[in-house]
């Protein structure tokens, strides 16, 4: 067995595997598993409606995906995304309400502000893994509590009178589209997913074709190498954060310009970002991986909704799924060890 | 409002908010010197609440009084099982520790949901009826200005996380399991020439870290939220794991920034009750810990304190 059919072949089996436990735990919760997993089909291939939510709901996590993946290539383990997410979230909507503008303007500006203010929430972790040899989870998860809290607080003193919601973006910032809604029997599909589609192409442009995302892989590969091949690895881990920062704020602006077209104040946190970890992981970290998981994901997450109305399945337990596969991603040790028994019989 | 007024407010809350990030710290502790990451803890906390609110619900007519301290233990056990998934994954089949804790905090969540939705048919619990009340230390109590601060309307648990502290300590740092705990997360290697288990020690460790992380979750849910939701636990485990960063590995070091965060916490929390802190936006009190956890890490902390072979499994036999 090849090298490259094994790493095909290990995220498909985890999701399998994945499945197969939630099949389980239906089974022994008294519910049938297929009916569980036909409702959940049902709920995303079942009429246009699921399939545009689908899409909709992928295109937050392609971006996510991709902020995850970029800094895995680099070495470096951004769990910020979600909290880059939020600050995103936050600045395109706070330029979509406060700005008055031409919509050619008006809403690239909006764009661009997400993706500033989640380059900036990358920019810090970065820094300090930089100059202080700060690791970066550690201060990736405090800074998804800080933007939790900034942002709540930003909502509701700035933003809105006390109030738990911001004001509609104005429909020169909004990524909506009629069009599209009315193709998918009014989903809230929007045009997000051409922004995301765009990252993937760069993403794979700026790692795959360009000098400096040679250097940064070769970062991600051996610091000490890089660094007496005379390549600067303190500007390359900080560089590395703000891109995908940039990229998990851009997930931010899907949500604030097309999905909700508002922020609102948050208890938690989304799990956009958490998923995001999910996402890059089963998909490779490559960007062409990133956009498979995150249909999977996307469709999990919409199908699940449909479970409880027609099987009676709590929507949760998808969660469960997608926490498996992680599980089982990381552990693909075993599966490797397994795919290489194999191909040992093979011989 | 004088000084002991306000100290009266301030330190019983901060005890209060402190318990869980001890018992979880300490929790993390273990296992971290071991040799294992447990970004987990913040899913093992979820299934120690979780388990002991179910258990509060149902018992609390036939235990009485005693409902909340058994739940405690029930916590613990449910913890211990479930940081075996995590022991398997990183020791076993060599997952990357941090992955393998993501995927340990989306596990729980989703199953102690799914769970809540299959037992009660909808999203949270009922509150417990049975939670760990205020209560006053005997004798200590009556000590003037000192009783009233520290040992009036204060909450028991708190009392048994400190002296759990000290017991970590000990076991730590003054027995041969100790010993070998921490030999097999500097250099799993020496230890195992040694002829130390280091797979056997790291099951246990990361088992342990399960336990006291599900009293932790317990604590809080019984103690300061009193009901399980899909918020219930919202970042405690995390600042548990700054506050063992920030404590140097070390099980008092671990307690003493718990109990600073707690008292950040409680801050944001009783905050508007006391003057001065009143007038800072809440925002602040509320992002203090996080802000103040860099700054630590940045400024205060060497970076060689981290046991030295944390994050990597230990494979028998490579050099």
């Amino acid at each position: 067995m090849s090298n490259r059919l094994k790493s095909i072949l290990t995220p498909l089996i985890a999701v399998l595997l994945g499945m197969v436990v939630g099949a389980i735990i239906m089974l022994i919760s008294g519910y049938n598993p297929i009916a569980g997993f036909s409702s959940l089909f049902a709920g995303v291939f079942g009429d246009v409606y699921s399939f545009g939510e689908s899409i909709r709901q992928m295109t937050p996590y392609v971006l996510a995906g991709l902020a995850v993946a970029f800094a895995f290539r680099t070495g470096l383990f951004n769990i910020g995304v979600e909290g880059q997410l939020i600050v995103g979230w936050l600045a395109a909507v706070w330029v979509g309400v406060a700005i008055d503008a031409p919509k050619i303007i008006h809403l690239p500006l909006a764009v661009i502000a997400a993706g500033l203010a989640g380059a900036l929430w990358g920019f810090i972790p970065g820094i300090l893994k930089a100059k202080f040899r700060v690791h970066e989870v550690i201060v990736t998860i405090m800074m998804n509590y800080i933007a939790l809290h900034v942002a709540n607080a930003i909502i509701r003193t700035v933003l809105s009178e006390k109030s738990d919601k911001t004001d509609k973006i104005a429909e020169s910032a909004s990524l909506a589209s009629p069009f599209l809604a009315q193709l998918t029997d009014y989903s809230r599909l929007h045009w997000g997913f051409v922004i995301s589609i765009i990252c993937v192409v760069v993403m794979w442009f700026i790692l795959e074709k360009t000098t400096l995302g040679y250097e940064l892989r070769s970062v991600g590969f051996n610091q000490h190498a890089s660094q007496y091949a005379g390549m600067n690895v303190n500007r390359n881990i900080v560089l590395s954060m703000v891109i995908s920062g940039a990229f998990a704020g851009l997930a931010g602006a899907m949500e604030g310009l097309g999905t909700f077209q508002y922020a609102n104040i948050k208890a938690g946190f989304t799990g956009v970002g958490f998923d995001g970890i999910a996402v890059a992981l089963l998909g490779g970290n490559t960007a062409i991986g990133v956009v498979l998981a995150a249909f999977l994901f996307g469709a999990l997450k919409v199908g699940a909704l449909n479970m409880p109305l027609q099987s009676g399945v709590p929507n949760e337990l998808v969660e469960i799924i997608i926490a498996l596969i992680i599980f089982f991603v990381a552990a693909s040790y075993v599966i490797r060890l397994f795919l290489d028994r194999l191909s040992r019989k093979e011989d | 409002m004088s000084i002991i007024d306000i100290l009266m407010i301030i330190v019983p809350s901060t005890l209060l908010w402190a318990t869980p990030l001890i018992f979880t710290a300490l929790g993390g502790a273990f296992s971290e010197r071991s040799g294992v990451v447990n970004i987990g803890l913040e899913g093992l906390m979820v299934i120690g609440a979780f388990s002991a609110i179910v258990f509060n619900l149902s018992a609390a007519s036939t235990l009485g009084a005693a409902t909340p301290w058994v739940a405690l233990l029930v916590a613990m056990i449910a913890g211990g099982i479930f940081a075996i998934l995590h022991a398997i994954a990183t020791i076993s089949f060599r997952a990357d520790q941090v992955v393998s804790g993501v995927a340990i905090n989306l596990l729980a969540i989703g199953l102690c949901l799914y769970l809540v939705k299959l037992i009660y048919g909808k999203g949270q619990t009922d509150m417990i009826q049975k939670s760990f009340g205020k209560w006053n230390v005997p004798v200590l109590s009556d000590i003037p200005v000192i009783g009233d601060i520290f040992f009036r309307n204060t909450y028991a648990p708190a009392f048994l996380a400190i002296a759990v502290a000290i017991l970590v300590y000990v076991i730590m740092y003054k027995t041969p399991f100790g010993l070998r705990l921490r030999s097999v997360g500097e250099h799993p290697m020496a230890a195992d020439t040694m002829g130390i288990n280091v797979t056997k020690m790291r099951y246990i460790a990361v088992v342990i870290s399960g336990m006291l992380a599900g009293v932790g979750g317990a604590v809080y849910a019984q103690a300061i939220s009193s009901d399980f939701g899909h918020a219930t636990i919202n970042g405690q485990g995390f600042m548990a794991l700054a506050a063992l960063i920030f404590g140097k590995w070390h099980p008092l070091g671990a307690m003493g920034a718990a109990l600073f965060f707690g008292l950040a916490q409680s801050l944001s929390f009783v905050g508007k009750n006391i003057p001065l802190i009143a007038d800072v936006p809440n925002v602040i009190l509320l992002i203090a810990p996080y802000v103040l956890t860099i700054i630590a890490l940045a400024g205060f902390i060497g970076k060689a304190d981290a046991p030295k072979a944390l994050g990597t499994p230990y494979i028998k036999g490579k050099r």
